[in-house]
Parts: structure tokens; C-alpha cells; sequence
């Protein structure tokens, strides 16, 4: 096994911590908790107005777009803080699937039109993917007839808050089909503020993007990579929110918090929330650099899942009846994370991946 | 002001001067000293030219690149890891010239006497006395776990000086000779059938005033200096991807396929992935602290480590199937160094069993994390304001 030449950069940098500064100021004005329970029952599970704060008002849509194409031509790197902070928020935003994982498929295909349309935000899209395909997976096609598109898609993730969706279709081509020419069915999702959705073609025309499967692996590989730093604010959230709870609450006449088998509990979860940071920036920064991308965001994602499924798992616990009810925040979090554990790729399916990447080949 | 360039330029100096291929190793490592390059963050006449601490792998660079001999830090890890920066903080300004040099070129080797059979985990328990007479002090007790103290010269000590103040406050912080005839060392046999550690008895051990660190009574506070090294040189290491103890399972995976099965191959991912999470997160605790952020994460280091060595090295027993029921050698030795490479599987395993031990209990650690981190409530103490002669045990 080879050493990479360099090291990836594994701090953030002063200009990275200013964007999370302004992201965070946002979400603590317009997302906080009460109001993302409330929404999930709403008919509008997507937050429009905080959408439209942070890609018209913050130009965040186009952090990954070069600016010739009307981004910002920023880098993996101030994505990931960007996500972190949507993560500790729970934001019922199209980000990830929109600005990550369509806008990374329309860079592979070089689309000028649908990328200068996501950079601003006005436009959404999704990749007719299913949420659980794994970078380099097999994923569901839509079949080509007549020159349009026909077959049904399950588990697309945002679709129903998107403008445009990019199928892939049985000709080995990714396609670009307008939102209101297929039909939309809302499925009833663990994690309400990642809406699911099954896309129905019937007989739906699209415009040829380019050859899907590189398409879709790139974009897999980046929303793999980068929703490690999702779960990393889920994670930390977790950690966080519980630690300041147990110096609080008290019970036999002290603060839970000061019962050694609490403490240590807390400080071994502390540990893999460190762990998870160190993975998520290095999948960032591999992500931006291009070196042992493939897998360093395996690494990460192996890691990622089970860590934040953990914290949440331990938040609800360590809340005791609290954390049961719908009114606290934690369940929000508890779901998030366990519908992350499968998306992109579950560890096991990224573990699977290492056997190839790292040459410790099964038996 | 040091900048690298100008290190650079004084390494060239003292490369001229004293020609590695044609100078006496200790001649080099002295004339190194004398020219401020052996620690360049510590002060101007001690071995050092009060550069940041970051630059000293510039020199080092410089040194390995001329093939220049070093001071083979790991056998005097105690004395530059531990003495030399507890000296340089609390030493007097004869105590700092008469130890750091021959400290520094490995000519006096040193150990540290803390750990007490009576007192592991609450350290500041122990009972080894020292007694004033006249300008000496009078040492009796006994050390456990003393790594290099049948090789050194000199020892860090701590001993109890006054019995009727609570535990924290009567301890007093000495510089001990290893030669005095009343210090008696024992070899210490371990699980894996070696002894890399003794006890050592002292009886009637006569340390002058002038080797106190420190003054009387506050030997707690200067060993914090001791211990927050230990931590900070556990905590520095740079290792290669498996450059670790999977290093060797993997290898062993790769070339000997008929030992593969599939409940094996899951959980060696699992631990090769955890491998390769904390070698990143050693890696950006370097950075933080090369960026001069130092951050918390060395505090979970050891106890990452701990974990992730024994269950790798358990796993590699499993993995040899027949073989993981042999020993290589359960002869009686006393190496100087610890080795995890130069052994077989049931060595790893069984010597990385003291890794939750040594330096801190992982339960210890855990409560360290949990009340200085993470800021909660620290354990009910019932201890601190009784006499330590008072105290049970």
C-alpha cells in the first residue's frame, strides 16, 4: 500500500470558517428547530424562502460551477462547510442533491445551459438516481422509445422540489427532463426533511446531457464524499446538544452529566466525532485535489454512517423520555442520520469498495 | 530573528565544521548542542536558539540529508520527552547546565520514578518518603514500572515530603542518581515473557537540596509539566498509511490468501478503515498544532490508539489460524526498546494489552476527556482536603 505523496490540508481555513460563520448566522435566524418539525407536516416539506436566502442571497448553488459557467468557482472544500452547518440544522433544503450531486453530473456532461440555471438556485435539479446507489453500483434506467423516455424511478431524493431532472436511460445516455413533464409521486420518507419521491415517465422528451455512467459515478462519488460532512454536523449537533443537556438536568440531586458511565459514554463519542472530522476533510480536500479521491471519500463513508447513526442514537438515549417525543428535535436528527447511512452507498457497500481500492481482496 | 534560511545556514556551518563522515559521534552531537541546533525552541546556551519549535525539521532535514548521526531519541525518549522540558521549566540555572546537555547526546540516560505499587491511577496517593536531613534529603520506597532504569543515570523522582498536608500538596519533585547504593533494581517480568520494566526499591537514598525541582511541596504541579509532555509526544507521532499495526495484517491478508474467510474480511475493513481514520486524525492534530491552533484531539489519540492496537492485534492472532496458537519466544529478556514489527502476532497481541494501561488508564482518560473537554461535572472527590497520612488504603 502506497503512502499518498501529500498529505491532504485537514484544517479549515480562515475564509472556510467565515463562510460557516455567515451560513450558521442564517440558519439560526430562519431554521431552527420548532420550525423544521412544523414544516415536515407541512405541504411544502422544502423551505423555499431559506433556499432562495442561501442561493440568490449567498450565491452558495454555485460554489462547485466555474465562474465562466456562472458560478462561484470555489471547491469541494467551502462545500463541505456549507453542509456541515446544513447537517447541524437538519435544513430542509434541495443542497446536497441539487448543488452537489446534479450540478456534478452536469459538469461531467459540460452543460452550459442547465449549469448556469443551478448556479443561480432559481433553477433545481435531481438526479433520477435512486438514494441509495452507490458510486460505481448498477443503477435503474429509464428506457428510450420513440426518441422519449419511459419507466418508473423510486427513491429520488428532492424531486418533487425540482425544476429539472437528469435521468439516465437504457441507451447509456443521462438526459435532462423538465419537472412537469413526468409525474411526481411523493413516497413517505423515514427522514422527512429529505422528501422521496417515485418519477413516473410516460413517454416524457429530454435533451441529450452526454454518456451517463461517468455522469453518474462523479456525481455519486461527490455526494458520497461531501455527505460525510453532513454527518459530521449531524454528529456534532448530537454530541452537542446532549452534552449541554446532561450539565442541566439533574436527577438524584445532581447533574446527570456527572455520572462516570454517562461521561464516559460521551467522551468515547466525542472521540469518533474527532475521527468523523478528520475523514470528512479528508474527503474534501481529495475531492478538490483530485488525489486518491476514490478512496479517501470510501474511507470517509465507511466511517461516517455508523458514527452519526451512533450519536444520534446516544442523544435520544441520554435525552431519556424527552428525546421520545416529536416536540424535541432529536427524532429530526435520529432520521436524518439513519436515511444517510444508506444514501450514496451504505458502509458496508463503501467497505466492499475498499477491498478493491485498498487490494485486501475478499476470500 | 530565526527564520528557516537561517537555520539552514547554521546547519551548513556546523556540517562544515565538523564533518560527519570524518567526527566521533558524541563530538558531533556536542558540537550540534553548543551550536543551538539539538532543539532549536529551546533557549540559546541550553541547545537551542529560541526558534519555533516547527523549524526543528528543517534542521533535521538538513542533518539526515548530510548523513549526519542523531541522538537515537527513542532510547532516551524519557529524558528529551519528559526530563529535559520539566528542567528547562522549573531547573535552576546550574541545574539547566549541569543535565540538558548529556541528556540531549543520549551520554546520560534518565527514568522517571512515579508510579508506586500503591499508586496507579491516583498517582498523587503515593508514598515513597523523603525525609530533610541536614542538606540532603533521606529517600525510602518503591517505583514500579520503570522503563531504562537498569541503563540510566539519573531519574526524575517524586516523593512525599510531608504526610500531614493533603495528598496534592506534600509532594516534592527531585532529581534522583540511579548510582546511589541505596537504589536497588529488579527486572519486572510482563505477559509476554520479557521485561522491558523494573521495580526499584530505594532505601536510605541520599539526594542533595541542590537536585530538588522545584520547591518543597510542589512537586505536583512541576510533574504536570512531566506528564502533559508524555501526552504531547504520544500525541506528535506521524505515521504512513498502515504505517501502524496494520501494517502487518494487511500484509499477511495480501500474501497469504488461504487464510482468508468472509467473517474475517469484514472486520478486517472495519479496523482497516478506523486504522487509516486515526492516522488522519493524528495528522490533522500535527497540523493544527504546526498552524498554532493547538486542539484537543491529542487527548483522544492514546486512547484511539489503545483500542485500535489490541483488537487489530487479536484479530492478526485469528487470522494465522494454526500459528495464532504458537509463541515466538517466551525467553526472559530485557530489550531496550519496545518493538511491535520484530515479533509475531502473539507478542502484539499480548504487549499491546498494557496500551490502555501505561500513561494513563483509557478509564482515566475517558473522565479527562469528559471533565476538561467537554466541561462536565468532575467526579465526587472525598480526598482532597484530608491529610494524606489520613487517607485509606
Amino acid at each position: 500500500m502506497s503512502t499518498p505523496n501529500a498529505e491532504p490540508d485537514l484544517l479549515y481555513s480562515e475564509e472556510e470558517e467565515a463562510l460557516r460563520a455567515a451560513v450558521r448566522d442564517l440558519l439560526t435566524d430562519h431554521c431552527g428547530p420548532a420550525a423544521v418539525i412544523a414544516r415536515t407536516e407541512s405541504d411544502t416539506p422544502h423551505d423555499p424562502a431559506l433556499w432562495k436566502q442561501l442561493t440568490e442571497g449567498m450565491g452558495l448553488a454555485g460554489l462547485l460551477i466555474p465562474e465562466a459557467r456562472g458560478g462561484q468557482g470555489a471547491t469541494h472544500r467551502e462545500v463541505a462547510v456549507v453542509l456541515e452547518e446544513l447537517g447541524r440544522a437538519v435544513a430542509p433544503v434541495p443542497y446536497l442533491t441539487s448543488a452537489v450531486v446534479a450540478t456534478e453530473a452536469l459538469l461531467a456532461c459540460d452543460d452550459a445551459e442547465l449549469l448556469e440555471r443551478l448556479a443561480s438556485g432559481r433553477t433545481v435539479g435531481a438526479l433520477a438516481v435512486s438514494l441509495t446507489a452507490a458510486p460505481g453500483a448498477p443503477f435503474a434506467t429509464a428506457r428510450v422509445e420513440n426518441g422519449v423516455l419511459h419507466g418508473e424511478l423510486t427513491s429520488v431524493a428532492d424531486a418533487v422540489a425540482a425544476d429539472v431532472l437528469l435521468v439516465p436511460a437504457d441507451d447509456g445516455d443521462l438526459y435532462a427532463v423538465a419537472a412537469d413533464a413526468v409525474t411526481r409521486t411523493p413516497q413517505i420518507p423515514l427522514d422527512l426533511t429529505r422528501p422521496l419521491a417515485t418519477v413516473t415517465l410516460d413517454g416524457a422528451p429530454g435533451r441529450r446531457l452526454g454518456p451517463a455512467e461517468p455522469a453518474v459515478r462523479r456525481a455519486l462519488r461527490a455526494g458520497a464524499g461531501l455527505l460525510a460532512s453532513e454527518q459530521l454536523g449531524v454528529a456534532d449537533w448530537a454530541l452537542t446538544e446532549t452534552v449541554r443537556y446532561l450539565k442541566e438536568r439533574k436527577q438524584f440531586n445532581r447533574p446527570v452529566g456527572g455520572f462516570q458511565a454517562l461521561k464516559h459514554r460521551l467522551a468515547q463519542l466525542w472521540l469518533e466525532v474527532v475521527n468523523l472530522r478528520a475523514a470528512a476533510r479528508a474527503a474534501a480536500d481529495a475531492l478538490t485535489t483530485g488525489h486518491d479521491t476514490d478512496l479517501t471519500a470510501a474511507v470517509a463513508q465507511s466511517y461516517a454512517s455508523p458514527v452519526a447513526v451512533r450519536a444520534t442514537e446516544e442523544a435520544l438515549q441520554l435525552h431519556g423520555g424527552l428525546g421520545m417525543t416529536w416536540e424535541h428535535p432529536v427524532h429530526l436528527y435520529l432520521k436524518r442520520a439513519k436515511a444517510d447511512s444508506l444514501a450514496y452507498g451504505s458502509a458496508g457497500a463503501h467497505r466492499a469498495a475498499l477491498a478493491g481500492l485498498a487490494d485486501l481482496q475478499a476470500p | 530573528m530565526i527564520d528557516a534560511g537561517e537555520l539552514r545556514r547554521r546547519t551548513a556551518e556546523l556540517l562544515a565544521a565538523y564533518p560527519p563522515a570524518t567526527t566521533d559521534r558524541l563530538d558531533f552531537l556536542r558540537a550540534r548542542f553548543d551550536a543551538g541546533l539539538a532543539w532549536v525552541h529551546y533557549p540559546e546556551g541550553l541547545g537551542g536558539l529560541g526558534a519555533p519549535r516547527s523549524l526543528q525539521a528543517v534542521v533535521d532535514e538538513e542533518l539526515a540529508a548530510a548523513g549526519a548521526p542523531d541522538n537515537d531519541p527513542r532510547r532516551i525518549g524519557i529524558g528529551l520527552g519528559m526530563a529535559a522540558p520539566t528542567v528547562l521549566r522549573y531547573g535552576t540555572d546550574e541545574q539547566k547546565a549541569r543535565f540538558l546537555r548529556p541528556l540531549w547526546t543520549g551520554e546520560e540516560v534518565w527514568c522517571q520514578l512515579f508510579s508506586e505499587p500503591g499508586a496507579g491511577s491516583d498517582l498523587a496517593a503515593l508514598g515513597t518518603r523523603a525525609v530533610r536531613d541536614g542538606e540532603d534529603w533521606v529517600v525510602d520506597g518503591q517505583k514500579v514500572w520503570t522503563s531504562s532504569a537498569h541503563l540510566a543515570r539519573w531519574a526524575i523522582l517524586i516523593a512525599r515530603t510531608d504526610p500531614d498536608a493533603p495528598k496534592h500538596a506534600g509532594i516534592t519533585y527531585f532529581i534522583c542518581d540511579m548510582t546511589d547504593p541505596g537504589v536497588e533494581v529488579r527486572p519486572l517480568r510482563q505477559i509476554t515473557g520479557e521485561a522491558e520494566f523494573n521495580e526499584v526499591f530505594l532505601t536510605g537514598v541520599r539526594i542533595p537540596d541542590r537536585h530538588r525541582l522545584g520547591e518543597a511541596g510542589d512537586g505536583w504541579r512541576v510533574a504536570q509539566t512531566t506528564l502533559m509532555n508524555e501526552r504531547v509526544s504520544i500525541g506528535g507521532m506521524r505515521l504512513p498509511r498502515e504505517g501502524g499495526m496494520i501494517g502487518p495484517v494487511a500484509k499477511t491478508w495480501r500474501e497469504r490468501p488461504y487464510l482468508r474467510t468472509h467473517d474475517l474480511h469484514q472486520r478486517l475493513l472495519k479496523l482497516w478503515v478506523e486504522a487509516e481514520v486515526s492516522r488522519l486524525t493524528a495528522e490533522r492534530l500535527r497540523q493544527q498544532l504546526n498552524a498554532g491552533q493547538p486542539g484537543y484531539e491529542g487527548s483522544g489519540m492514546k486512547l484511539a490508539f489503545a483500542r485500535l492496537n489490541q483488537e487489530i492485534s487479536g484479530l492478526e492472532v485469528e487470522l494465522r489460524g494454526e500459528e495464532g496458537l504458537l509463541y515466538d519466544d517466551w525467553t526472559m529478556r530485557r530489550p531496550e526498546l519496545v518493538d511491535f514489527t520484530g515479533r509475531d502476532a502473539g507478542y502484539r497481541y499480548l504487549r499491546s494489552k498494557g496500551n490502555s494501561i501505561e500513561g494513563g488508564t483509557s478509564e482515566v482518560l475517558l473522565n479527562i476527556v469528559a471533565e476538561r473537554v467537554l466541561g462536565l461535572p468532575a467526579e465526587p472527590r472525598t480526598d482532597k482536603d484530608v491529610p494524606w497520612k489520613d487517607l485509606a488504603r
